[in-house]
């Protein structure tokens, strides 16, 4: 992980603060991101509200989620030996170098020195794409997003919209100084179209397409992805090979479990109904042949934490991103590791507790994010244990230094935070402008710290609940 | 140990305590005629609705005056190209035309499923420029639950629930029809 990320924080734990500051600094920049975010955020909301039985799907999905988890071993057995008749060859790896060696094994031995992919945030986890072009493969991302951070030397920022934080000016200069687009010309329509006609001759050569998953069907030995361009399907129908990395929590039992999710997932990230194409990969076509890495990664030890394993949950819509205050004002460069926002915040400390101590703390704790998840992860609840094993393993000290500000004040103060978040959903969309623009806020500027919050969680809890009531009346 | 053992051991050992697997309803009450909000999806995701035309291949002449490879996979047009001739897929990159039937559709969506049996070659409904679905409206299931017990996903090794044509909003938000994929999707009820 650290290759992806050294250019920009290193080894050393990531300052949420210091990184975001940049980004908060930069007004225009600050300003769309978090419009852009908060359309999502809406969008979402009108998707759900139109769906009766919303709340139920969500019960059903966390049900079957979680079922699924205190079966995993039997269920990807099932997968295994389902995907095995198929004809598809079934590779296991217990961490991402194990990953990426498979891979590369696959590609070397078939002499494929072009790779299409798919976007995947298990590829990126693995820190794949250099190790393969150490070894003289040319990696080609696809989707437009991923395109764009991949030839900008900058992993994705946002695990649904990866260049979300990115202007089209900045695209533009992007791709003048790799694809040759007019430097000139910011109009995404020229700079999409730009992009497609630079990728295209990638997918006609290319050796081999490799996607993620955002399912994997235990009963069939199918392979599910979402994608608006379609460009999954072109990876997995256009050349001879084909590789699927899917992490062991993927998993859901049976096929007609998919409706669950696949009602819930793009309505959750963009507020579309489904993605333009939802794609079904159970076996090789004629002459072809299949490849499925299944990916642990720290997932198994996940499985054993008490108080976090329900975070193996995660469907990766991205909702209880574009719902953060805190995400969408600073940005996903700032949060260090491959995956931003308040889901972020509770996996990556389950890589890393040291390097990631900060991010627990670059929370509101207002709830926002656990009542937008279709899986119902308790998101807030598990970054406030978070922030309690920080304290205990002492890693406090950093923490204090550098990153309370924002949580630090709004938890200490229950009043500030009543002003700002009248109600949870309604009132994020609602902070103060100098707030949320000023460089010179709590976030932007170092200065006195304030000491961390006195109150427990549920004392804070408590005290919110109460505002909120007050508020309604 | 293999790695294989050593996750399986590993997630065995974490020793969590079994959940029950929840029954999934088709929540198919008082639903909308299936027709009109099939219609109504697809074309909110930037596909267009066609009843069946007199003349197919005079549609697509008018349609598409451009085209120079259509390429067919149906039996009510031979376009310029049938797609059994086709072998390699990366050959079809020059389709400015497919043509496809569709097995069903769903009304909740406005998505219609294609599989390898539909395609013969895969690459068609994704190299191809343009994309026309045929579609027989008597097929359409009224939402996701009703489709993922469709047979097909079972026997298909590759099959599609595909709604509208390729699309990107990566940069600034802005919609764009074509990212990738095809530049246009229209279903004819035929
Ligand atoms: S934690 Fe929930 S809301 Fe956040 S990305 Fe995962 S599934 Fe979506």
């Amino acid at each position: 992980m650290s290759a992806v990320l050294g250019k920009k924080v290193g080894k050393k734990s990531v300052d949420h603060v210091k990184i975001s500051r940049e980004f908060i600094a930069d007004e225009p920049h600050i300003a769309f991101h978090d419009k852009r975010l908060w359309t999502l955020r809406t969008l979402r909301d009108g998707q759900a509200n139109a769906i009766p039985e919303w709340e139920e799907l969500r019960v059903l999905a966390s049900g079957i989620k979680e079922h699924t988890l205190t079966h995993l071993a039997d269920y990807l057995e099932e997968f295994e030996r389902n995907a095995t008749a198929n004809g598809v060859t079934v590779h296991w790896a217990k961490d991402a170098a194990e990953h990426n060696r498979i891979v590369h094994e696959i590609l070397a031995t078939r002499n494929v020195d072009t790779l299409v992919k798919s976007k995947s945030m298990l590829t990126e986890e693995c820190d794949m794409r250099p190790y393969l072009e150490a070894r003289g493969i040319t990696v080609v991302e696809t989707d437009l997003g991923e395109r764009i951070q991949q030839l900008d030397d900058e992993p994705p920022t946002h695990i649904v919209v990866p260049a979300v934080h990115k202007l089209a000016t900045d695209v533009a200069e992007v791709f003048a100084d790799t694809i040759g687009t007019d430097r000139n010309n910011a109009d995404p329509h020229y700079l999409a179209e730009g992009m497609r006609q630079d990728t295209r001759p990638y997918f006609l050569k290319a050796g081999a397409g490799m996607t993620g998953a955002n399912f994997a069907i235990a009963e069939t030995g199918t392979v599910v992805t979402c994608t608006n361009e379609g460009n999954a399907d072109l990876s997995g129908n256009v050349p001879p090979l084909y590789i699927a990395s899917i992490g062991i929590e993927k998993i859901i039992p049976k096929m007609e479990h998919l409706g669950v999710f696949i009602r819930m997932l793009s309505r959750s990230a963009l507020g579309s109904p489904i993605t333009q194409y939802t794609s079904h990969f159970r076996g090789p076509r004629d002459g072809g042949e299949s490849h499925y890495i299944l990916v642990d990664n720290g997932r198994s030890e996940r499985l054993a934490m008490d108080d976090f394993w329900y975070s193996l949950k995660c469907i990766r819509c991205g909702a209880c991103m574009n719902t953060c205050p805190v995400y969408r004002r600073s940005g996903g460069l700032s949060y260090g590791g491959v995956y931003a926002g308040p889901i972020g915040a509770i996996i990556n400390p389950t890589f890393d507790l040291k390097k990631y101590s900060a991010l627990p703390f670059a929370s509101t704790l207002n709830g926002s994010c656990t009542n937008v998840c279709p899986v119902k992860i308790n998101i807030h609840e598990q970054i406030y244990k978070w922030r309690q094993i920080v304290v205990e393993q002492g890693e406090v000290s950093f923490v204090k230094k550098e990153a309370m500000k924002m949580a630090g004040k709004v938890l200490a103060d229950p009043k500030r935070y009543r002003q700002w978040t009248a109600g949870t959903n309604k009132a994020l969309a609602g902070l103060p402008r100098s707030f949320l623009y000023n460089p010179f806020n709590a976030w932007g500027k170092q200065r006195e710290l304030p000491e961390p919050p006195k109150q427990t969680f549920h004392q804070w809890y408590a005290a919110n609940r109460q505002a909120k009531e007050e508020d309604e009346q | 140990m293999s790695s294989r053992d050593a996750i399986l051991g590993a997630l065995r050992a974490a020793g969590r305590t079994s959940t029950p697997l929840p029954d999934v309803p088709l929540f198919d009450a008082d639903l909308p005629p299936a027709f009109e909000q099939f219609k109504l999806g697809l074309a909110k995701m930037g596909g267009q609705w066609l009843g069946a035309p007199a003349n197919l291949d005079g549609w697509i002449a008018t349609r598409f005056p451009d085209a120079k490879v259509i390429c067919s996979a149906v039996p009510e047009t031979d376009g310029t190209r049938r797609i059994e001739t086709v072998t390699e897929p990366a050959t079809l990159y020059d389709v400015d035309v497919g043509i496809v039937r569709a097995r069903f559709g769903v009304a909740e969506t406005g998505s219609v499923w294609l599989s390898e049996d539909e395609y013969k070659v895969n690459a068609l409904g994704y190299l191809a420029q343009h994309l026309i679905v045929l579609l027989d409206p008597a097929s359409i299931v009224p939402n996701l639950h009703h489709a993922y017990h469709q047979r097909g996903f079972h026997v298909a090794r590759y099959c599609v629930l595909m709604t509208g044509p390729s699309a990107t909003a990566d940069i600034e938000g802005v919609l764009i029809r074509g990212a990738q994929g095809v530049r246009s999707l229209t279903v004819i009820g035929m």
